[in-house]
């Protein structure tokens, strides 16, 4: 732990460098009360998908469409955390998931998940993408919301070498590492952040 | 893309490019941001040993290229994958078009990857009837416009917001704001229902590890998981030259890219996929998956004693970032599809000699790109060997020809070295001429040429030789032609800052020109002999030190005889010897002489200082020059870029001439903008083109070889 420490700090101010929101909780059951609040307070007025507000082709126009709802994915949860987060989601109205992902590719609120591991040198997290809901969510979210135990940061990749060499040789395997949010500097080399993915990262840091 | 038929038409493209005011804006912010996130990038890493890592995994991967080919496919197709290898372009297109044909697909998206860009993939899918929509959003503003990229990371650093407002609107069918945010949502928008229509997504690979048979790609943009992912077929095309042995070797690429990319210590996603993974809609909800790996010349490369280090490129862009011509002229012309130093090379290799011929002439071989390379490419040098080969198999042009026939003569060059200063009389003023005798072109009027003066260094030698007795240590000059020919006097000033300090000088009368032009000009065997006459010239043996006043000879007599002697049983030896004792006068009158306060008079004035190339880069001297004009009592005041190219280039400056002007005027700017009275640079060539340019300006700038300075300085 007296390890950890200083990781999880660094972890933090490399993960703000790439304008993540970063936060600490205790519990997983607080990470999950985090994630309703979130969503609930993001947009408050409006359950529009990001740029469907702008003029667009009626392709573009249509799978706007798809969106009624506030939405909050959480693919891969322990099925009891899950039921617990459906069940605060319901009191404010946001209709939770964790499949079905495919019918929701016009956008959904917010991805919630749990990371593998961390890397505390650039404020990336690790995660074992082998399930496609869980690829997609991370993808389709407007806000991705990531649990980070504090225990599985490294400070380096190589300190995450076997872990990684683990993943990478289940048969087959999708690892992804996410550092800050979706991002492209294309257009006259100006940072824009959520141009495929989520326009913002949140991270909170599970003292475990 | 090259279409230029020769220079001509190339530099009539050149001009044109030079015309177009946003390019030169944008390519000149990007130059300065990029060079200060960068740095910031590897603040606190040991970044020489990071690139010698990557050199060293990437080294190491292309001499077992075939073996970790057979490991790789072992392990991608035990997890389900089918792995092709394409010999040719051509055979890539074709295996590709036949996975969608068979899959029964329509619609293609694609994330971005230069290797499809090489084989002209989306032409051809296209051209058998399929939509191909790409992904990343430069690559798909590009496509939009029916162009090329322009920057291997940036495809569409050339283009205006205004441009792409007016681009969306026509694909929108509606009036879109220029705002960039907006304009990137509309993007979002757009591309979205192109993933959920799409049968099949297309995607490069950044490295190919053996040891897992997993596949990584690096991206900001997080399309090209969309592309693996939702597509119930995914074929990935990956150059032979991206297959790494282990996941180490990858992490170490993963390290050092982004961040010489762009400066992000990492890119916002790092996606590693083995094997065929859970797709919902592909027959039995597992993904078809092809990777096909593109040899197209990559195997013979491997096995090239000179141009295998190619392979260790990793793409990130950084020799297109810091490279003063491509920053004048940007990417459409400096490059065909790949881009930069790098692309210069490839250019050649993948796409042919027609392509490639006018493009690697116009580098200026100022070394930016090599100091930069995330892998330690000798980029300049393996451009000048492809502008040789280029000449060798088309045929040498006449003045190529001509100066190296005379330059292998050494009396035949002294003596129309001679000659030419009196041909030149009539026109000489003010010690500056108007046209040299080789140079009867108006376009050379950006900046004052200097006469030839009236007696070479060599004939003065002679009467000005000091007499040195119980000297410490021997030393030969080298003068270089400049110094002999046309500016003795910096040469004189030298003798005069050594005389008396305990180095016995020599000046051995059967050294010639150090040859860099010639070889500048691809006329390598020519290069080579000179080379030969100068170390048997000045017979290392003999001396302690090998001392020039120019830059660019010392960076040659160095590190460029190495390379062309080096393979030479007879040579190699007394080559390295040669470049072990050859020093530049700077680091000589810091090192070796320790000239301190002391021996200098005070006020001497206000002065900015140009690195050449040849000093900073080449020779990897940047603190003394500095640490002299503080040492010596003169008040030195930094200007913008200083260790950028002045435009001189030798012959370059002959050859493209309105490159070298633009060059010139933005040094000069940002000398002037100090406000000192002088400008101080260790390089007669760089004197020529500075001083030749504050006169054509009417400047009061003066510009001064250092060794004047010390010369006028010491007490
Ligand atoms: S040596 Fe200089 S001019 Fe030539 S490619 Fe490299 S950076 Fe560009
Ligand atoms: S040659 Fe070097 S600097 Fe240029 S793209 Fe390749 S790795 Fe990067």
């Amino acid at each position: 732990m007296s390890e950890s420490q200083p990781l999880s700090r660094l972890f933090e101010e490399k993960a703000k460098a790439v304008s993540a929101v970063v936060s600490t909780v205790t519990s997983l059951e607080q990470a999950l009360a985090h994630a309703v609040d979130l969503c609930d307070k993001k947009d408050a007025c409006q359950i529009l998908v990001s740029g469907c507000e702008l003029p667009l082709s009626a392709t573009g126009e249509a799978l706007c469409e798809t969106k009624q709802q506030k939405i909050l994915a959480a693919p891969g949860l322990e099925p009891k955390l899950f039921a617990k987060l459906k069940e605060l989601a319901a009191e404010r109205g946001i209709l939770c998931i964790d499949t079905g992902m495919r019918q929701r590719l016009g956008g959904v609120d917010i991805a919630f998940t749990v990371a593998d591991f961390g890397i505390a040198e650039t404020g990336t997290l690790v995660f074992d993408s082998n399930s496609e809901e869980q690829r997609l969510a991370t993808m389709i979210a407007e806000f991705h919301l990531a649990v980070l135990p504090v225990s599985k940061i490294r400070e380096k990749s190589f300190d995450l070498e076997e872990e990684l060499l683990a993943l990478l040789q289940k048969s087959p395997s999708y690892t992804a590492f996410v550092t800050g949010a979706s991002r492209t500097a294309d257009i006259e080399r100006v940072l824009a952040l959520g141009v495929h993915g989520p326009l913002e990262l949140h991270i909170l840091l599970l003292e475990d | 893309m090259q279409t230029a038929k020769d220079l001509k038409e190339y530099r009539a493209e050149l001009r044109e490019a030079l015309d177009n005011e946003f390019l030169r804006q944008a390519m000149d912010k990007f130059a300065v941001a990029y060079r200060g996130s960068r740095a910031k990038a590897f603040a606190g890493m040991d970044l020489k040993g990071l690139i010698a890592d990557v050199a060293q995994a990437k080294d190491g991967a292309a001499q077992r290229m075939d073996e970790l080919l057979s490991e790789f496919t072992a392990k991608a197709e035990a997890a389900g994958v089918k792995v092709h290898v394409a010999r040719t372009a051509l055979e890539a297109n074709e295996i590709i078009a036949a996975i969608a044909k068979e899959n029964g697909v329509k619609k293609i998206v694609k994330s971005k990857s230069m290797t499809a860009e090489e084989i002209h993939l989306n032409d051809h899918l296209e051209g058998q009837g399929y939509e191909v929509t790409e992904t990343d959003l430069g690559e798909w503003i590009i496509q939009l416009r029916h162009e090329g990229p322009t920057h291997m990371v940036m495809p569409a650093i050339h283009l205006s917001r205004y441009q792409v407002a007016d681009l969306f609107s026509e694909v929108t069918q509606q009036k879109q704001e220029v705002d960039i945010e907006k304009l990137v949502k509309v993007a979002r928008r757009e591309l979205r229902p192109k993933y959920v229509e799409a049968d099949m997504g297309i995607s490069g690979a950044n490295v190919a590890v053996a040891e897992t048979g997993s596949l990584g790609m690096i991206t900001n943009e997080g399309n090209g998981r969309l592309v693996t992912t939702l597509p119930r077929v995914h074929v990935a095309l990956v150059g032979l030259d991206k297959l790494t042995a282990t996941l180490r070797d990858a992490l170490r690429i993963i390290r050092v890219l982004p961040r010489n990319a762009t400066g992000q210590a990492i890119s916002s996603y790092v996606t590693w996929i083995k094997g065929c993974v859970e797709c919902a809609p592909a027959p039995g909800g597992k993904k078809v998956h092809h990777i096909v790996f593109l040899d197209n010349g990559r195997r013979a490369l491997a096995r090239d004693p000179l141009f295998s280090q190619v392979l260790r490129c990793v793409r990130c862009g950084a020799c297109a970032n810091v490279c003063p011509v491509y920053r004048l002229v940007g990417g459409h012309k400096y490059g065909h599809i790949y881009i930069g130093a790098i692309g210069l090379i490839l250019t050649y290799f993948f796409h042919g000699r027609d392509k490639a011929k006018n493009l690697v002439q116009n580098c200026i071989n100022c070394g930016s790109c090599k100091d930069v390379c995330a892998a330690g490419i000798d980029l300049p040098l393996l451009i000048k060997e492809i502008h040789a080969r280029i000449q060798d198999e088309e045929g040498h042009p006449v003045p190529s020809t001509l100066l190296a026939k005379v330059l292998k003569n050494r009396k035949l060059f002294h003596t129309l070295l001679r000659s030419a200063k009196l041909a030149q009389k009539p026109l000489a003023s003010g010690g500056f001429i108007r046209h040299l005798p080789m140079i009867f072109s108006k376009e050379q009027n950006f900046r004052a040429l200097p006469a030839i003066a009236p007696k070479a260094f060599r004939d003065l030698w002679p009467r000005i030789r000091p007499e040195v007795k119980g000297a410490r240590l021997k030393v030969a000059l080298f003068s270089g032609c400049v110094q002999d020919f046309v500016y003795p006097e910096q040469s004189v000033a030298a003798v005069n800052v050594v005389a008396g300090r305990g180095a016995a000088l020599d000046f051995p009368m059967e050294q010639s020109c150090c040859g860099l032009p010639v070889m500048m000009m691809g006329e390598m065997a020519a290069a080579r002999d000179v080379a030969q006459q100068n170390i048997s010239a000045l017979d290392p043996a003999k001396y302690d030190y090998i001392l020039t006043l120019c830059a660019s000879c010392a960076s040659h007599l160095k590190h460029g005889y190495q390379k062309l002697l080096g393979n030479d049983p007879s040579w190699a030896v007394r080559a390295k010897q040669f470049a072990d004792k050859v020093i530049d006068f700077s680091s000589f009158a810091r090192d070796v002489l320790k000239l301190a306060p002391e021996d200098f008079r005070p006020g001497g004035g206000t002065a900015t200082y140009h690195a050449p190339c040849h000093l900073c880069r080449g020779l990897g001297v940047i603190e003394a020059p500095r640490d002299l004009l503080r040492i010596a009592g003169v008040e030195y005041k930094p200007a913008e870029e200083e260790d950028v190219c002045c435009g001189f280039g030798g012959t370059f400056s002959i050859k493209f001439p309105e490159l070298s002007a633009e060059l010139l005027a933005k040094k000069l700017a940002n000398a002037e903008a100090t406000g000192a009275g002088t400008l101080v640079t260790d390089c007669p060539g760089c004197v020529m083109q500075l001083r030749g340019g504050l006169e054509r300006k009417g400047s009061p700038m003066r510009v001064r070889h250092m060794a004047e300075i010390l010369a006028q300085q010491i007490k």
